[in-house]
């Protein structure tokens, strides 16, 4: 759980810390640059999650977000072996889990 | 959500295109891909330059097609190279036309005898997703593993043959660069015809396979049959199956809100598990030699740096190195034009022939320095990877005006030439994003209004200094840049919220691996630019000029040679990149001798003539006479054009360019019929946002016919243009006037 913690975005509110210790889960675009983790939903309808699948962000899918881009947005992010590139709102729809 | 499950077509059981069916007809093979795949690649070290490019009817997709000769004894393959696709539920135009091919669908078009699918080697399960919908359309499959050095390199080890067995399929490793396993895929490809493919391999919840049960009755087909119509967005036809469907879904939706994700993730699974069995190799966390120059390229402070860098080259490269080749042009139709009237009598058609045909022809050609430079780095950067981390680092900018990311590429272009800034538009997928890209392309203010902006400040502006060292004249065309960004940004804002209206365009953006870029890709892009460019907006071009030609040139003054030639060849011959109309380049030194006093009789007679004097009431809001209206009106030729045109009017002669005393005299000297000077500083002005923000250019209107495919849209674009650029002369010329600048 503290390692949970410390991948946390520190911008992120009480609220969905409090969210996140029960599960352990947040979405992609609360990610610290660096962490790791595994998706567990793409919560998103329409042609934008179904993209996002289709580009590998799957359910289970190891997910590591290399960096964000110079005005903040969109993140970079690596899975399956390959760098996509997503929009934080979109990255907001994939909830994952933390991995030490 | 929609169905990849197709197969509408009975199964090919019988070789459709088997030793006997080779005399009728040529084998059909479709190259089907992931972008950045090395698709082109192979389809280049396939056919050679065995190719051509068209559109797919009534969208402007481009149908590449070649010739493969499969093996030396036999009939060779006509080889179709489909669009970049990641998945064949069509999100983007590309991938519904890639899908219909695939399925047969596509008028004019074969359904494919083999569809061999381009896989990366070293981004082995993504591309394999796509593998799995081609399967499932139950054609022949082949797999071209590409890129297999590469990943020897990076220590993944792919079992080919294993790889294979767990696809069901042939599996060839192919380098196109050095031509090895191109004979091993013909062979494939040729033992691939007729047979059947194992189609959906992968299995679903138990909870949904019980659906898909319940609505298949029994057999294979049954079941991929009720996958597809749970699945995919159209409900079947037959009522009774429809209900059936409709109930399914429902039922699915109570138990799992996410039921259509099924199929997808169940494909990764699958895909995990082949390439679980097939790859060996660590694929290590150490950082790859991409994410090392990333750390530069896209860094927070160098990114923009080396982007600015980058763009840098390239508009250097369309705005000044790109105007030695388009005056040796210039020059080269001046002189045939010189010599078609030394060996023709003179008369109407040399005139026609000279001065409407050769300068028309030029006016097209002139284009292909800039097009082709343009398209030589946009080549490069796709080729290179870097293209993609462009659109990364210019995408939150861009999307404050509703754009994409990769709408930035085009529209810097634009401040060159709007003509291959519209071309480049087509790397955006989304129509919508597309045209208002296109829309909004001719607001950068181009190098063919640079002598517009040369001869108003020269004439009025030319000494005049603010506080003493601030040039007013550099200040105006700087002001006159940023008008045209300016409304560029409100038009793009309005088109995205009124007739173009959608989301903001997603961005789901594959960071591909950096790569030399393969200069024969390279070469073959600018080549298919070129010749696209001549071939479609070619001409329209030309007739446009000849159109307007004849509107300089009838009803004919007197026996005096038709000047009103000489304006619009001197607009094309002349060339669109700011290069001014000089002596040398116009022709017809022999045939200036008609007198320019001849010449401005005859223009002023001529249906432009007359047309000036009907558009006067209209244009005198804006402190235009009618004299200018006619210069208004030839410039639709190309901005440039007012330049030679006036000279004309003026009496200096034809050959005047833009900083040529006589002219600028002319022009601070001429009159209205009361007497008052013609030209005053704000009618300068006001006549520089005019031509900042109207579509004086055939051209553009020639090139978004054949980008948008139809008439409506470059129209559409003359007339709003048009209403911007008079209603924002309006407002310069009254407001100036009631400010006591008049």
């Amino acid at each position: 759980m503290s390692i949970a913690y410390a991948a946390l975005n520190p911008t992120a509110n009480i609220l969905d810390r409090a969210e996140t210790f029960e599960t352990a889960t947040v979405s992609l675009d609360r990610l610290r640059v660096g962490a790791h983790a595994r998706v567990l939903a793409v919560k998103g309808e329409g042609a934008v999650a179904r993209r996002l699948m289709e580009m590998g962000v799957v359910p289970g899918a190891p997910v590591r977000v290399v960096k964000c881009a110079p005005l903040g947005d969109p993140l970079e992010v690596r899975v399956r072996n390959y760098h996509l590139a997503l929009r934080r709102s979109e990255a907001q729809t994939i909830s994952v889990v933390l991995e030490s | 959500m929609s169905s990849t499950l197709e197969s509408p077509s009975p199964r090919t059981t019988e070789p459709a295109g088997g030793q006997a069916e080779q005399a009728v007809r040529p084998l059909v093979v479709a190259l089907a891909g992931n972008p950045n795949a090395g698709k082109t690649s192979l389809f280049n070290a396939l056919t050679g330059l065995r190719q051509k490019v068209a559109n797919y009817p009534g969208v402007t997709v481009e149908r590449k097609e070649g010739v493969w000769a499969l093996a030396p004894d036999l009939r060779p393959a006509r080889l179709l190279d489909l669009p970049g696709l990641y998945s064949l539920d069509a999100t983007s135009i590309d991938e519904q036309i890639a899908h219909d091919v695939l399925t047969g669908r596509m008028a004019d078009t074969p359904a494919p005898d083999v569809i061999v699918a381009v896989v990366d080697a070293t981004n082995l399960e993504r591309n394999l997703y796509l593998v799995t919908q081609l399967l499932e359309t139950n054609r022949p499959v082949v797999v071209a593993l590409t890129m297999f050095d590469l990943a020897e390199r990076a220590k993944l080890e792919i079992d080919v043959k294993r790889l294979g067995e767990s696809l069901g399929v042939r599996v060839v490793a192919v380098t196109a660069r050095q031509r090895r396993g191109l004979d091993e895929l013909a062979h494939a490809v040729l033992s691939a015809v007729g047979v059947e493919t194992p189609g959906v391999c992968w299995r679903l919840s138990p909870r949904a396979e019980e659906e898909v049960l319940l609505l298949a009755g029994d057999g294979a087909a049954g079941r991929e049959a009720a996958l597809r119509d749970i699945y995919s967005d159209e409900l079947p036809p037959d009522a009774a199956r429809r209900e059936a469907v409709e109930q399914a879904r429902e039922r699915l939706a109570r138990s799992n809100p996410q039921w259509w994700q099924e199929p997808l993730t169940a494909r990764y699974r699958w895909i995990e598990r082949v390439a679980e069995g097939s790859v060996r190799g660590t694929q290590t966390e150490r950082p790859s030699t991409t994410e090392r120059i990333d750390r530069v390229v896209t860094h927070r402070l160098f990114g923009p740096v080396v982007l600015l860098l980058v763009m840098g080259v390239v508009f250097q490269a369309i705005f000044s190195w790109a105007t030695l080749p388009m005056d040796l042009i210039d020059r080269g139709f001046g002189a045939l034009a010189e010599l078609t009237r030394a060996h023709m009598p003179p008369g109407l058609l040399t005139d026609l022939l000279a001065d409407g045909v050769i300068a028309g022809v030029g006016g097209v050609l002139v284009f292909l320095p800039q097009i082709l430079l343009l398209f030589f780095f946009i080549a490069l950067l796709e080729d290179s990877g870097y293209m993609s981390r462009a659109a990364f680092l210019m995408d939150r900018l861009m999307r404050g005006v509703g754009l994409h990311g990769k709408a930035f590429m085009p529209l810097l272009s634009s401040f060159a030439c709007a003509i291959p800034g519209i071309m480049a538009t087509r790397t955006i997928e989304n129509p919508k994003d597309r045209l208002a890209t296109i829309m909004i392309a001719p607001f950068m203010s181009c190098s063919a209004r640079l002598p517009v902006y040369t001869l108003m400040i020269a004439a009025f502006f030319s000494e005049k200094k603010l506080f003493g060292f601030v040039s007013v004249g550099a200040l105006l065309i700087l002001s006159m840049y940023l008008l045209g960004i300016t409304v560029a940004i409100v038009v793009a804002w309005i088109l995205k919220h009124t007739i173009l209206k959608a989301p903001p365009p997603p961005l789901v953006l594959e960071l591909p691996p950096y790569r030399v870029p393969n200069l024969v890709n390279v070469a073959q892009a600018m080549r298919t630019r070129a010749w696209l460019f001549v071939k479609r907006a070619g001409t329209v071009i030309l007739t446009i000029s000849i159109l307007l030609w004849a509107l300089m040139t009838f009803p004919r003054a007197s026996h005096n040679p038709a000047p009103g030639a000489q304006v619009v060849a001197a607009a094309q011959t002349a060339s669109q990149t700011g290069i001014e109309p000089t002596g040398e380049t116009s022709q017809g030194a022999g045939q200036a001798q008609g007198g320019a006093g001849e010449a401005s009789e005859q223009l002023q007679q001529s249906f432009a003539g007359r047309l000036g004097h009907v558009i006067e009431p209209v244009i005198a809001p804006l402190g235009f006479d009618w004299k200018m209206g006619i210069g208004l009106i030839a410039s639709f030729a190309a901005r440039e054009t007012i330049v030679s045109t006036l000279s004309i009017i003026y009496n200096v002669g034809k050959d005047a360019d833009a900083s040529s005393p006589s002219l600028i005299e002319a022009v601070r000297n001429a009159k209205r019929p009361d007497g008052s000077p013609a030209w005053t500083p704000l009618v300068a002005v006001s006549m520089m946002v005019f031509f900042v923000l109207a579509l004086q250019c055939m051209s553009t209107v020639a090139v978004v016919r054949r980008e948008t495919n139809s008439w409506r849209w470059p129209l559409f674009m003359v007339a709003y243009m048009l209403v911007i650029a008079y209603a924002a002369s309006f407002v310069t010329y009254q407001g100036g006037r009631l400010l006591g600048l008049g």
